[in-house]
């Protein structure tokens, strides 16, 4: 057990747990984002560097600050590691300035974006990024590529943050799609045209932290805030079967896995669950889904009403949880 | 004329073949380190030699070395970085082209020392005639028993294999280039685990660059002791230059570490001077990747004395008034050169370059090289400087892989040295893009 001091706060956590996890254990708002980490994926993290971390004390063994600031997600921790996030001001201007990198290829569609409402880009940018652009060259643009009746990528709103690789690496048999080209040329393609055609296929669309993989059969359909999320479940020969439903009305609109507060999901699902099943007599209901997530569009939806929203830039995830409910 | 220890044979007609390599007190080293030396006797010279990693960071080789995990039954590597690609930088290339057997007998040396049975150099795409070369020198070694099994009936076997890159400056970063040797997408993997401890195959590695394992063959031969006489303070042995740009006689010369940069420039055994008489504005002492450099503090430090062709002086003042030795790629400007024309070029080169894996690089990159380009062409505006060097900070230091740092230090440090120059081009865009117009001011104030 290795026992760390993050913002503060001090935690036990197992032996090669990484920091970001170990922020996790504590939870709120001292937790670091993170958009290409994703915990059920093995490799994946280190890239968009959003949760960089400032280690102040390397471990009780070796005193010594880390010279750099650390990406948290690929970190191990050290017992006696001392962290500062969001008290640390280098780490929070670090942060802001990878959130504007971030955006200035981003096209900011998000009134016609489906994952409004639910992007991770969306409420990170929210919290960290600033209110004007400093960018004035015209933004990247790609060629469309078509990858079946299912998926609809985006090149655009892409952040490379090669979640949806891992995924068709790891769980399923054959990945047809991966990152061509270098540099802010760099794109998620075929390279020759191909359809990602597989039992497992749709989970790329789960863990796309951005608009750039959306799901087919529910585009354009209704904004993720209009929907209600119920568990449901179903006996299903391929995978579990638990899923997410988002119906609005009688009309089931979309199917998801079912997502923690961190956008991780539980249980990958199959194609069958997610595209084919969009009957409510298809599923035994189990209730309605508590949304853990904050997110800024969802903030009046999820939570009970709120009076007196604060302006955007004071809109943390959990400020919103805490305020008086009437 | 110093002490040559890489170049002493370079020029020997014939010395691409083992027959005049040997005859030149060639596998010298071989025989004695595999014969009469324990392989960590061999890592102790290293050591005390003071040999500095001659690719850019200039981190002790022998403690590379010792880092090497050694676990029982898992093999390690040794790995040759011959990716040379940094802009201004072609010394390996012309050490490998014309003795090819000196970097095979540094292979076998460090490979015996750390205990490698198969090594691998990795070269440059670019360079496939200098593989050729290689190749050839490898097949005659393997002839002579030199490399293969049991190597001079000493027991210890070695595998040499060249391996060609696609020509990726990425690829020369030791991580990017385990990925790409290894057969995938040349993307730098986070640390930890550093090679050192899970390399290439998952196993420990260490990878050198060319120079620095084409040393110790002489460190083997003649005493890390030796080795640590020559140079100054623990910028130790001879490094390799590569001088380019307005002098008079450009090209790779191997110096004692420890000649003044005066000299270097303005001696005719080294630069022989600028070209054609003109004055000298700036230079990037290291390779495209270190802070540019004016005249002035090229020459002596902020604290006035003189600056030194060693890793310390060099980088004498931090990144305020220094930069660093780097490769040893020694770019010279005169005073026709236009700053802000080289840094476009430098930022055009780590845009493209860039692999696209962390945001800062990949956008960061991209966006100062669109700024720049727009500064060089007459459409700048005041705040694009502000802007450029912000930019640089986000990048700086928040990459996984030293590129990011390499892309913002030249843009940071031209803005820093030449900022007047900058802000000529943007109040003049109409004089600023004539064809051959340059800023003199800064460059005549300095002389007044």
């Amino acid at each position: 057990m290795a026992k760390i001091t993050f913002d503060g706060i001090e935690v036990e956590v197992e032996d090669g747990t990484t920091i970001l996890q170990a922020a996790r254990k504590i939870g709120g708002d001292v937790v670091p984002p993170a958009m290409c980490f994703y915990t059920p994926l093995k490799g994946s993290g280190g890239k968009c560097r959003v949760c960089l971390v400032k280690v102040t004390q390397g471990s009780a063994r070796d005193p010594r600050p880390m010279p750099k600031l650390v990406a948290s997600c690929i970190t191990p921790v050290q017992d006696g590691m001392v962290v500062e996030n969001t008290t640390n001001e280098d780490v929070l201007n670090a942060r802001k300035g990878i959130v504007e990198m971030l955006l200035i290829n981003h096209p900011l569609d998000c009134p016609i974006c489906d994952q409004a409402g639910e992007c991770d880009l969306q409420n990170l940018s929210y919290e960290h990024g600033v209110s004007a652009t400093r960018y004035e060259e015209p933004r990247r643009t790609f060629n469309k590529i078509d990858l079946g009746p299912y998926i609809q990528l985006h090149m655009t709103r892409c952040i490379l943050c090669y979640r949806c690789v891992y995924t068709a690496d790891q769980i399923t048999e054959k990945r047809v799609h991966g990152v061509l080209g270098r540099g802010d040329a760099a794109e998620i393609g075929t390279y020759i045209e191909n359809v990602i055609d597989n039992d497992f296929s749709g989970n790329v669309i789960d863990v796309c932290p951005v608009g750039a993989l959306t799901d087919k059969t529910w585009r354009f359909k209704n904004r993720v805030w209009f929907t209600k999320p119920l568990n449901a479940h179903r006996d299903c020969p391929t995978c579990s079967g638990k899923v997410t439903l988002w119906s609005r009305g009688d009309a089931v609109l979309r199917v998801t896995a079912r997502k923690d507060e961190y956008a991780e999901v539980e249980e990958f699902i199959c194609n069958t669950c997610r595209f084919d099943k969009k009957e409510v007599s298809d599923w035994t209901i189990e209730g309605p889904r508590n949304i853990d997530r904050g997110s800024v569009i969802s903030a009046n939806h999820y939570e009970l009403p709120v009076i007196n929203v604060p302006i955007v830039p004071n809109l943390p995830k959990s400020t919103v949880k805490k305020m008086p409910t009437e | 004329m110093g002490i040559k220890i890489l170049t002493e044979h370079i020029n020997v007609p014939g010395i691409e073949t083992l027959e005049v390599y040997r005859k030149h007190g060639g596998y010298r080293s071989v025989e004695k380190a595999l014969k009469t030396m324990t392989p960590d006797e061999v890592v102790e010279e290293v050591k005390t030699s003071g040999l500095r990693g001659r690719g850019g960071a200039g981190f002790p080789a022998g403690m590379k070395w010792s880092f090497l995990a050694k676990p029982e039954g898992i093999p390690r590597y040794l790995v040759c970085n011959a990716d040379e690609s940094e802009p201004g930088t072609f010394k390996d290339r012309v050490f490998m082209e014309k003795n090819p057997h000196a970097l095979i007998e540094g292979m076998i040396t460090s490979s015996y020392a750390l205990g490698a049975n198969t090594s691998y150099i990795y070269i440059r795409g670019e360079l496939l005639f200098i593989l050729r070369i290689l190749e050839k020198a490898i097949a005659e070694a393997y002839a002579a028993g030199l490399l293969g099994k049991n190597i001079l009936g000493s027991g210890y076997d070695l595998d040499l294999h060249v391996a060609p890159g696609g020509g990726a400056y990425i690829c020369g970063e030791e991580t990017a280039l385990l990925e790409s040797l290894e057969g995938k997408r040349g993307n730098p993997r986070n640390k930890p685990p550093f090679p050192a401890v899970k390399g290439l195959f998952q196993s420990p590695t260490v990878v050198n660059n060319v120079e620095t394992i084409a040393s110790v063959p002489w460190i083997v031969n003649n005493t890390g002791a030796e080795y640590a006489k020559i140079g100054v303070g623990r910028s130790t042995g001879t490094k390799l230059i590569s001088a380019s740009g307005n002098i008079n006689r450009p090209g790779v010369y191997e110096i004692e570490l420890g000649v003044p940069v005066e000299e270097f420039i303005y001696s005719d055994e080294y630069c022989g001077g600028i070209w054609k008489g003109k004055q000298l504005k700036a230079v990037v002492p290291g390779g495209s990747s270190v802070p540019i450099l004016p005249a002035d503090l090229i020459m002596k430090t902020a604290a006035g004395e003189q600056r030194l062709m060693t890793y310390e002086s060099l980088s004498d003042g931090g990144f305020v008034s220094g930069s660093m030795l780097g490769s040893g790629a020694f770019i010279v400007f005169d005073e026709d050169q236009c700053i802000v024309r080289n840094t476009w070029n430098y930022a055009r080169f780590y845009h493209h370059e860039s692999c696209g894996q962390c945001s800062p690089c990949r956008e960061g990159t991209g966006w100062m090289e669109r700024v720049l380009h727009r500064i060089e062409h007459g459409h700048g505006h005041q705040q694009d400087i502000d802007l450029l060097v912000s930019v640089a900070k986000q990048i700086e230091g928040n990459t996984i892989c030293p590129l990011g740092d390499a892309a913002a230090w030249p843009v940071a440090s031209a803005i820093r040295h030449f900022r007047e120059e900058f802000e000529w081009h943007i109040k003049h865009p109409q004089e600023a893009i004539a064809p051959g117009a340059v800023y003199r001011g800064q460059l005549a104030a300095a002389t007044v």
